[in-house]
């Protein structure tokens, strides 16, 4: 099982909806995001071109969050999703200086808190909270082990891309161009 | 009472819904839970509640539910049986939790003390205000006539009031979503087709092939089940044109983008409908079967070239001739999006009436990717008696103007409040429901100077926005989250019932605009209109009559109904227009009738003078007007505006991205100080901000002082003559830095 | 032309608009690792030199500094852990890939290591001083196995001294730390400071002759370490470009030039230059410069790498 996403950036017109759905579902405090939306503008008036995507923790298979903790809070979960086990972490940060995508945050609890996939929808068979709300079916959520499913074959059929891939993380969010 | 269930339960039920099916698509697509993996721990020793509702954030009314987790509030979701939200709620949806924890909320009603607009108030209890109101009411009723009170309203509780006011003998019930907003939209398509186009506008875009946006601004404008559809579309491929002075988050998913000069839109409409005539790509067998005037159009559009266009929109004719054909080709699954915020210029019924031709050209009101014909429920009205004859309105005070206003004018009402030698009537009492008049009409110095000419003012609102500053008594209204509401039938593919229920006890002492209503109703004698028992019992009522009841209504949210008629013209059907001609008005014998050009004509309008640029505004994704910029939820996705100016005009203004300066119009007004957000986004001749920010109400501790308001700036109206709407768009701005 | 906007989202402090994770905490931990490692390296080596007593304050006086430096800088550490409860969680698993995890392992086996090597001299400093008879005994046994410990120091002690360099240059995500130099810079600027130290402290004017001349070609291999850093950062991708731009050009390219290189070692390296050559300037001087020098790269260089980084690198806005 390997756990991943897409986002189709055709579908994707920055609502933000993705963002106040995680704030909601997994109690964020007001002030802080496991995810955000980041416009990409290039070209000069009037040929112009614009990327939106919706970014979070990229649960990279090769993950320096992972490898920089001191602790082992940070640790892959099965099906690939990395996750931070609160009562383990320090708050030594140094997983958040490792992340290229800057993903992580300092919970004001203290411990350390990013995107977990939903970890706890998707044990019980459903989507990240992100992606049952988007309201333009901007993204997908699912195991790229199995040949068969949606993201699966999305990936095979649209061009597609991740972020910074010559970091050398491994990120298992991909953009659909 | 909501039903209180075992998590598993509540699982069962989320799954359920996220397989359900949706009309004319497949959106929701499989997900196989994994396998493997046990129960979360996270959720496994919690009680989950949940509560149907239907939003109040926009006026979209998307039908949801409302979870509590362990006796707190948790999260809003769509409900899947829902065709407005399809189960997917929009970022303002979402975050409607923020409107209910806000700290700033109105929290019992008030009543003032002290000279108006000083904002100083006392607290008191809600027998002392209604008191207070009815007697009043009683005063100007004996003094005026009962008419001279008008209502204002934007919001379901509105309708309770709208009762209440009309009860007591008063017709003058205005709504700022007709003369500043929808208004000549919905008189130049009942003009063309003999219909409006109504909310949830009935476009087709879910099955567009080509779908032709004139600003719309889709995707910041969060109509929901718009956006989705939208989206789809241009997913499965449709082309999208849109002409925006802006590249809009809608231009950057268009095949065209058009960047027109402002203001010059019904040229470049004419020179469409001048090429698709010219080249014949009408719909020929539609328009010779139902529409009246195709001579006449041609007639009048045969020197609109696009030649003839191109030095006023500074589009190119080539490109206007291959965006016809774009058209043409995909007939009649085309759409000219027939916009919603159309108050722009003073000439926007004509504007919209362009737009609406070319839609009767090619073919697509009643057809499949063009406009459906929506369906909607109908109730039982609960009992009440007839409501007494009102002999005066609004009109009285404009004699032979704005002779097509269906409904009445927001801004009319409110000139009409300043008394003046030659009018009669002139408003004494004003009750405001869920609007924020100072942030809404334009000419803001105009809307004081008629609220300090009354006797009364009441403001139902949930905050203490800029308009409650103003009144005599202050309702608090508890949140749409906290009360029920009547039955939502929003016209659709199908139609729906939908019910909103409390999911949690009024905060405070709030209370529901329907018991406000009833309790002033008692005081006016007037309980007769009101005669349910109890909010539940007038529901059930409701209900019942299209078989289902409140106690139904409960367990699923939403009830789909069975639909009287297709949704698209049936080939060949011979189909009656509700116009004079019974056809589809091309040519429009009501506007010639009227004295008006009954083919719509390119007026030019006055351009920003040297150094200064045209104020152009629209909506941001996450916020509705200014009603959740202080949602701490919404307030974190974007606690303030920006100006949008084009890297062109920073340099010569020497303005650097993120910098603050103040905007001053034409006639000196000055905003607030706002950032600049240097982009290639928007053209060189005007500027761009988002409406809703820039709140002056330092009881809306989030809000306050945080961007600018476009309302300030917008000194300068131009009426629309057919039915008074009021254009915002002509008004120019220039950057003062020093200031800041 | 690119316009890249955060439009929601992401106003989390301590990430936006920069990182800031870490304050003054962690350079004042890596400044006085750094030190230590220094002052250790000195004494084991001039120890297993024979130089003990030529090198008296170097060898035997530094060293009872140790305890109170590595306390100081824990201490700076755990003040930055936002989590401090659980901070014991460090030791109960080896991680040998996370820099921070064996950074506290190395000062879990330093610490008593310095303790022990600090006390095995008490009897050669203070001579006459009476101790409790069981602290005697220690000493007494520890004696013997000062050659022992001297060797483990000096490895324990570069590894430390590596360390603090390369818990930086471990994080790939922050281009400007990125790169292999910042562990033998950092470790010849904590020997350079553990000169400083002695050069500062000690009254025997031979001893500070010595140490000045090993700090100047410390200093000029430091600066040699400073040119290779930036030259490879030029000769990098965009991003390691970007990061360079920093200091040439950039926000810290005041503060670093003129803190760092100029007063903190280039100074102090004319300075002992022009003392060598018998010039009567005080020796204190160069030696305060070299330490606040050294404290200042640390400051700056972990302010300077949270700034630099791979996404977003032609932000414009928030
Ligand atoms: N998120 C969110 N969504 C909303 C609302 C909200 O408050 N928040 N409000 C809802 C309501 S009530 C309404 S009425 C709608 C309004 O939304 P729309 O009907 O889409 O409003 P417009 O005024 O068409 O859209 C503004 C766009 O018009 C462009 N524009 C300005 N001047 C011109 C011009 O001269 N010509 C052309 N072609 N374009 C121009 C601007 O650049 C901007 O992109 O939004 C609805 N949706
Ligand atoms: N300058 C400028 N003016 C405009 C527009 C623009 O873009 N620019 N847009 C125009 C358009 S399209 C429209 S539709 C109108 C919209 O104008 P309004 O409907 O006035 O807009 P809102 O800001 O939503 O104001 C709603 C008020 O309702 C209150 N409210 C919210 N929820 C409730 C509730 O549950 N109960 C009660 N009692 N009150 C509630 C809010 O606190 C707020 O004071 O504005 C028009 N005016
Ligand atoms: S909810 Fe969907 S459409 Fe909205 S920003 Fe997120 S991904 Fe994009
Ligand atoms: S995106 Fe950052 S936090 Fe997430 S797995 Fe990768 S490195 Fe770790
Ligand atoms: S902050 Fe917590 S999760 Fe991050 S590296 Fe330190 S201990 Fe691990
Ligand atoms: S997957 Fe869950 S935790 Fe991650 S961004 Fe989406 S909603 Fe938030
Ligand atoms: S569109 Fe959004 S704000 Fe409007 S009713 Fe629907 S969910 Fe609520
Ligand atoms: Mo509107």
């Amino acid at each position: 099982m390997r756990y991943a996403m897409a986002i189709d950036t055709r579908r994707c017109v920055g609502c933000s909806d993705c963002v106040v759905a995680c704030q909601t579902e997994n109690k964020v405090p007001v002030g802080y995001c496991r995810d955000w939306i980041v416009e990409e503008m290039s070209g000069k008036y009037p040929l112009l071109s614009l990327e939106i995507r919706s970014e979070r923790c990229n649960h990279c298979a090769d993950a320096p969050c992972v490898r920089s903790c001191p602790t082992s809070a940070s640790h892959y979960e099965d099906g690939g999703i990395v996750m931070v086990t609160h009562e383990e972490c320090i708050g030594c940060k140094a997983c958040i200086a490792s992340c290229p995508y800057d993903a992580r945050f300092v919970h004001p609890e203290g411990y350390v808190d990013k995107c977990t996939f939903c970890l706890h929808r998707v044990k019980d068979g459903l989507k990240p909270a992100c992606v049952s709300v988007c309201p333009t079916h901007a993204m997908i959520f699912g195991d790229l082990d199995d040949a068969n499913s949606e993201i699966s074959k999305i990936l095979q059929s649209r061009t597609h891309k991740s972020l910074i891939p010559e970091a050398g993380t491994k990120p298992h969010v991909f953009y659909l161009l | 009472m909501p039903e209180n269930m075992r998590r598993r339960e509540f699982i069962k039920i989320l799954g359920a819904g996220m397989g359900g099916a949706l009309v004319g698509t497949s959106f929701l697509k499989g997900f196989t839970p994994p396998e493997g993996l046990n129960a979360s721990e996270l959720l496994k020793n919690s009680t989950i509640k949940k509560t149907a509702t239907y939003c109040e954030i926009c006026f979209w009314k998307c039908a949801g539910w409302v979870y509590e987790k362990d006796g707190q509030p948790w999260k809003i979701v769509g409900n899947p049986d829902d065709p407005s939200s399809n189960g997917r709620f929009c970022p303002r949806g979402t975050g409607g939790l923020g409107a209910y924890t806000d700290p700033d909320r109105l929290k019992t009603p008030l009543i003032r003390t002290e000279e108006r607009g000083k904002q100083v108030f006392r607290e008191a209890t809600w027998d002392e205000a209604f008191d207070y109101i009815a007697d009043k009411m009683k005063m100007i009723s004996e003094k005026w006539g009962p008419e001279c009170i008008a209502l204002f309203t934007h919001g379901s509780g509105g309708d309770y009031f709208k009762n209440l006011l009309k009860a007591y003998g008063s017709n003058n019930i205005a709504a700022p979503s007709y003369a500043q907003c929808r208004g000549p939209r919905e008189e130049a398509y009942v003009l063309t087709f003999g219909e409006g186009v109504d909310s949830p506008e009935r476009t087709d875009l879910l099955n567009s092939k080509c779908i032709v946006l004139i600003g719309s601004h889709i995707g910041e404008n969060m109509h929901n089940g718009q956006v989705q559809e939208f989206s789809e579309a241009v997913a499965n491929g449709a082309s999208v044109i849109t002409v925006d002075p802006r590249f809009s988050t809608a231009a950057s998913k268009s095949k065209y983008w058009l960047p027109i000069k402002p203001a010059t839109d019904t040229a470049l409409l004419l020179a469409w409908i001048h090429v698709i005539i010219e080249e014949e790509l009408y719909d020929k067998e539609y328009v010779e079967k139902y529409t009246y005037g195709f001579d006449l159009l041609k007639e009048s559009v045969s020197q609109n070239t696009p030649e003839w266009a191109y030095p006023i929109t500074t589009i190119k004719p080539h490109i206007i001739r291959e965006t016809a054909r774009e058209m043409g080709k995909h007939v009649p699954a085309t759409i000219i999006h027939p916009g919603r915020h159309v108050t722009w210029y003073g000439d926007d019924t004509q504007r919209v009436r362009a737009g609406a031709i070319l839609n009767a050209l090619l073919g697509s009101w009643g057809r499949r990717g063009g406009f459906f014909v929506p369906a909607k429920a109908h109730l039982a009205k609960y009992p009440m008696p007839k409501f007494p004859d009102s002999h005066k309105d609004w009109r009285q005070a404009y004699p032979g103007k704005y002779p097509l206003a269906s409904l009445a004018l927001a801004s009319g009402i409110c000139d009409a409040t300043i008394p003046t030698p030659e009018r009669d009537c002139s408003f004494k009492g004003w009750f405001v429901y869920g609007t924020n008049l100072i942030q809404t009409l334009p000419q803001p110095e105009k809307t004081i100077e008629a609220i300090q000419a009354l006797e009364l003012l009441v403001v139902i609102d949930i905050l203490p926005s800029e308009i409650t500053g103003w009144a005599d008594v202050i309702l608090p209204e508890c949140t749409y989250l906290e009360r029920y509401d009547d039955v939502r039938v929003s016209p659709a593919r199908i139609p729906t019932v939908a019910l909103r229920a409390p999911a949690f006890e009024p905060q405070f002492n709030t209370k529901p605009a329907s018991w406000m209503a009833k309790e002033l109703s008692k005081r006016l004698g007037l309980e007769q209109y009101f005669a349910w028992e109890t909010f539940e019992e007038y529901l059930d009522y409701q209900f019942k009559s299209v078989g289902t009841s409140l106690e139904e209504m409960k367990q699923i949210g939403v009830k789909k109904l069975e639909s009287d008629h297709p949704i698209y013209f049936l080939n060949g059907e011979d189909y009656e227009f509700s116009t004079p001609t019974g056809k589809i008005e091309l040519y429009s014998t009501t506007l010639a009738e009227h004295g008006f050009d009954p083919v719509p004509k390119y007026t030019a309008h006055p351009e920003p003078p040297e150094g200064f640029y045209r104020l152009l505004y629209g909506r941001a994704p996450m916020h509705t007007f200014g009603r959740t910029t202080n949602n701490p939820l919404l307030a974190d996705l974007m606690d303030e505006n920006e100006v949008w100016v084009n890297p062109k005009v920073a340099n010569k203004w020497g303005l650097h991205h993120q910098q603050y300066v103040i905007l001053e119009n034409q006639d000196g007004k000055r905003s607030n100080k706002i950032r600049v957000k240097v982009t290639e986004r928007i053209r060189h001749d005007a500027v761009y901000m988002v409406h809703g920010f820039g709140h002056t109400q330092s009881k809306m501790r989030r809000s306050y002082m945080k961007g600018a308001d476009d309302t300030q700036l917008i000194s300068r109206v131009d009426l629309d003559p057919i039915m008074g709407g009021t254009g915002m768009r002509g008004n120019f701005v220039t950057f003062k830095t020093e200031a800041v | 032309m690119k316009e890249i906007t955060i439009t929601s989202g992401r106003m989390n402090p301590g990430i936006d608009p920069v990182l800031h994770a870490w304050g003054w905490e962690i350079p004042v931990y890596l400044f006085l690792g750094g030190l230590a490692a220094g002052i250790l390296i000195f004494s084991a080596v001039y120890f297993l030199r024979g130089k003990a007593d030529e090198y008296k304050f170097a060898v035997k006086i530094a060293p009872f500094s140790i305890p109170v430096l590595l306390t100081i800088g824990l201490l700076a550490l755990f003040l930055d852990l936002t989590h401090k409860l659980y901070f014991w969680r460090l030791y109960t698993t080896i991680r040998w890939e996370s820099p921070m995890s064996w950074g506290a392992w190395t000062l879990m086996l330093i610490f008593p290591l310095s303790v022990f090597w600090a006390a095995s001299f008490v009897p050669d400093v203070r001579p006459g001083l009476k101790l409790p008879a069981l602290a005697e005994k220690a000493i007494n046994l520890l004696i013997p196995f000062r050659k022992a410990m001297a060797w483990a120091l000096i490895v324990i002690s570069v590894i430390l001294g590596m360390y603090t360099g390369i818990l930086l240059s471990a994080f790939n995500a922050r281009p400007f730390w990125n790169t292999s130099i910042l562990g033998p810079l950092f470790l010849v600027s904590g020997l350079s400071t553990g000169a400083a130290f002695t050069i500062l402290l000690s009254k025997n004017e031979q001893e500070r002759k010595a140490f000045s001349r090993i700090d100047m070609a410390l200093i000029v291999i430091e600066l040699f370490l400073i040119i290779h850093l930036f030259m490879g950062f030029l000769a990098g991708t965009e991003v390691h470009i970007q990061a360079a731009q920093l200091f040439l050009g950039g926000p810290y390219t005041a503060v670093f030039w003129t803190f760092v290189v100029t007063l903190g070692l280039v100074v102090p390296l004319l300075v002992e230059a022009l003392e060598m050559n018998g010039y009567h300037l005080p020796a204190q001087l160069p030696a305060a410069l070299v330490l606040t020098g050294g404290l200042i790269l640390r400051f700056i260089v972990v302010d300077a790498g949270q700034s630099s980084r791979w996404l977003y690198k032609f932000m414009t806005h928030f």
